[in-house]
């Protein structure tokens, strides 16, 4: 089930460098929404951008019917969301797709982010907690500046593995060579990772050389966020080799195996 | 007692409001925010005789108060259309209009065919805009001719009424309006989306993998609404208006340019309630302005001439 709802912003700051968490109230959206699935908002009242953006839901209150979600301003879109105050309305539609499976008797899983791709997985994070399941979480970014204070990732934060590209913090170098030094080491039974496409292709790779099974949250650019339209596609395993996926309601979250990178 | 129903082509419809093709999915993705019932008819993504897997990533991109697609009509292909989707369609209370294309004359005789002989289905509507492989990739809807030919084969092949579906993308599209008429076609919709482009200055590439596009959204909506204009000067039959309707005051814009019924097009992909909200608007609109049935609109900023 997805709802539309006018959503009261409680807050709206930014937390990082080009970084903003929002959370709002939309009480029916939080008593459904799952690890892996996405809201979709319009970050204007006219119709200039005139789409919807979509974002992963980073975690829920339940008791206050709050919704969260962390994002980087990159556009129009994300920009004029950043404006929006504490106390006004965003219009959202959610929650949308098909979200993170746990496998049957999983005992250890590798969480592995690139950017704010931490979103979705601090939502997968508190999910696996609640069932024992031990999670080590990698996660990626290209400068010390764009991490997040500890304080943000509450779940996360106490097993988080940090890599920045320019070598700022922690690893130096890209969480999949990050996640990589531990594959060889650490059984892991499962992974489940989100991040800038080339990125996950590149864990694709690691993964199926230690044989890790896993499920990777893909990004497109959609227009209605509920199937209809066709405009997100990403290429599947099919019958004749591939066939077309719609990343908003046949995932964003699909196994790896089956996806078909470009 | 206010009348919001129209005739189109021998169908009743409650309302004028429909949904425009390739916008509204197969319908039961919006049937979880309102009752499709709510609608005038539901036309549905357009359908060829194979199964066509469309262009790939990415398909869209944003322009202002606008969008322009490179699906390249995805579809399931006819016969498990009618396997697996058309069973589930006819249990909406509403008239269903299914839109059709084809790549050479003799595809859309076999889909008009087809489509007739699975039942249930109200009305046609024939999408010209596909290109025709034989003569090179041109649009069908773009020469008088082979648009009339297209249609013509149609009428050979169904009884259903038929609804052409005109390209903006012409120097005269009243002459095509025009010409389909003449071959048999029962209505016209228009606009279908006007070609466009966008450049990646980073990238210094296209941003669709298809190059070009097609633009819709309110960007468009001053072209559509010039079109309906001067085609309702040149034909007779009812005009299904559409291109960028995203609320009732717009559909009334179309109506009183000549259309008998409107669609709603990307408006479904900005808010899922937007053809419901243009259904319950154009109701207040009429009661508001005292007007006892809606087709009092239809054409009434042509003002009386003669
Ligand atoms: C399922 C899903 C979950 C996402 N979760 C997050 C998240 O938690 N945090 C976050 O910061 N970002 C997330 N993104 C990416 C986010 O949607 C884009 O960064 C955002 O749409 C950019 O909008 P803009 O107007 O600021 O940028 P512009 O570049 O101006 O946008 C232009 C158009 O491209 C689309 N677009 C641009 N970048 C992307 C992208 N990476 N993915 C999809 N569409 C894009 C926009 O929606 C818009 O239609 C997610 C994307 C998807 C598909
Ligand atoms: C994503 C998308 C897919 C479309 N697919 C079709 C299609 O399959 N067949 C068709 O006849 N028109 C198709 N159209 C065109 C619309 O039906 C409509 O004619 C056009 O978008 C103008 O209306 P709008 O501005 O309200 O969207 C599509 C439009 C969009 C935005
Ligand atoms: S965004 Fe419309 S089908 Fe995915």
């Amino acid at each position: 089930m997805s709802f539309i709802v006018e959503a009261e912003i409680i807050h709206n700051h930014k937390v990082a460098e080009g970084c903003y968490s929002l959370a709002f109230r939309a009480p029916e959206i939080a008593e459904s929404a799952q690890p892996g699935q996405f809201v979709h908002l319009r970050c204007s009242r006219t119709f200039d951008p005139l789409l919807r953006r979509p974002l992963g839901i980073q975690g829920i209150d339940r008791r206050d019917g709050l919704v969260k979600v962390l994002y980087q301003v990159v556009g129009k879109g994300t920009g004029l969301l950043s404006g929006f105050e504490p106390g006004s309305r965003v219009n959202v539609l959610g929650p949308l797709g098909c979200g993170f499976t746990l496998p049957a008797g999983a005992r250890r899983v590798a969480l592995i982010a690139g950017g704010l791709g931490i979103a979705p997985l601090c939502f997968l994070y508190e999910t696996l907690a609640e069932q024992r399941i031990e999670a080590v979480v990698f996660h990626g970014v290209r400068s010390a500046g764009q991490a997040l204070a500890p304080d943000l990732l509450p779940p996360v934060a106490d097993r988080v593995l940090m890599a920045a590209d320019d070598g700022s913090l922690g690893y130096h170098g890209s969480v999949v060579k990050l996640f990589e030094t531990y594959a060889g080491q650490e059984p892991f039974d499962f992974f489940f990772a989100a991040g800038p496409s080339p990125m996950l292709r590149a864990l694709s790779i690691v993964a199926k050389e230690y044989h890790l099974p896993g499920e990777v949250s893909l990004e497109e650019r959609m227009g209605c966020g509920i199937g209809a339209c066709l405009c997100c596609n990403c290429r599947t395993r099919g019958e004749d080799g591939w066939r077309y996926s719609r990343v908003c309601a046949d995932g964003p979250v699909f196994p790896v195996e089956e996806v078909v990178w470009p | 007692m206010i009348n919001t129903a129209v005739e189109l082509a021998g169908i009743k419809l409650k309302n004028p409001v429909l949904t425009a093709s390739g916008t509204f999915g197969y319908g039961y993705e919006y049937a979880r925010f309102f009752d499709l019932s709510r609608l005038g008819a539901l036309v549905v993504k357009t359908l060829t005789l194979e199964p066509r897997k469309g262009n790939p990533p990415p398909r869209i991109t944003e322009t202002p108060c606008g969008m322009l697609n490179a699906v390249g009509l995805e579809n399931p292909g006819a016969e498990r259309f009618i396997r697996e989707i058309l069973p589930g369609l006819k249990q909406y209370p509403v008239p269903l209009i299914v839109s059709i294309a084809g790549c050479s004359v003799e595809e859309y005789a076999t889909m008009a065919r087809l489509m007739t002989s699975a039942g249930s289905i109200d009305a046609l509507e024939v999408n010209i805009s596909c290109p025709n492989v034989k003569a090179g990739g041109i649009a069908f809807g773009t020469v008088p001719e082979m648009a009339a030919e297209v249609i013509r084969v149609v009428r050979l092949n169904t009884d259903l009424p038929i609804i052409a579906k005109l390209t903006p993308n012409v120097t005269d599209i009243a002459g095509i309006a025009v010409v389909v008429v003449e071959a048999g076609a029962d209505a016209v919709s228009l606009i279908n989306t006007v070609t466009g482009m966008v450049i990646d200055i980073e990238r210094r590439r296209p941003v669709l993998a298809n190059q070009v596009g097609g633009l819709s959204g309110p960007a468009i909506r001053p072209i559509a609404i010039r079109a309906v204009w001067q085609v309702y000067r040149a034909v007779k039959v009812p005009i299904i208006g559409m291109g960028g309707i995203m609320e009732a005051r717009d559909a009334i814009e179309f109506m009183l340019a000549g259309a008998r019924a409107v669609a709603v097009g990307t408006a479904n992909l900005v808010n899922p309630l937007a053809a419901d909200n243009v259904v319950r608007g154009i109701e207040e609109y009429l009661a508001s302005h005292g007007i006892s049935d809606v087709n009092e609109l239809v054409g009434a900023a042509h003002g009386k001439e003669d």
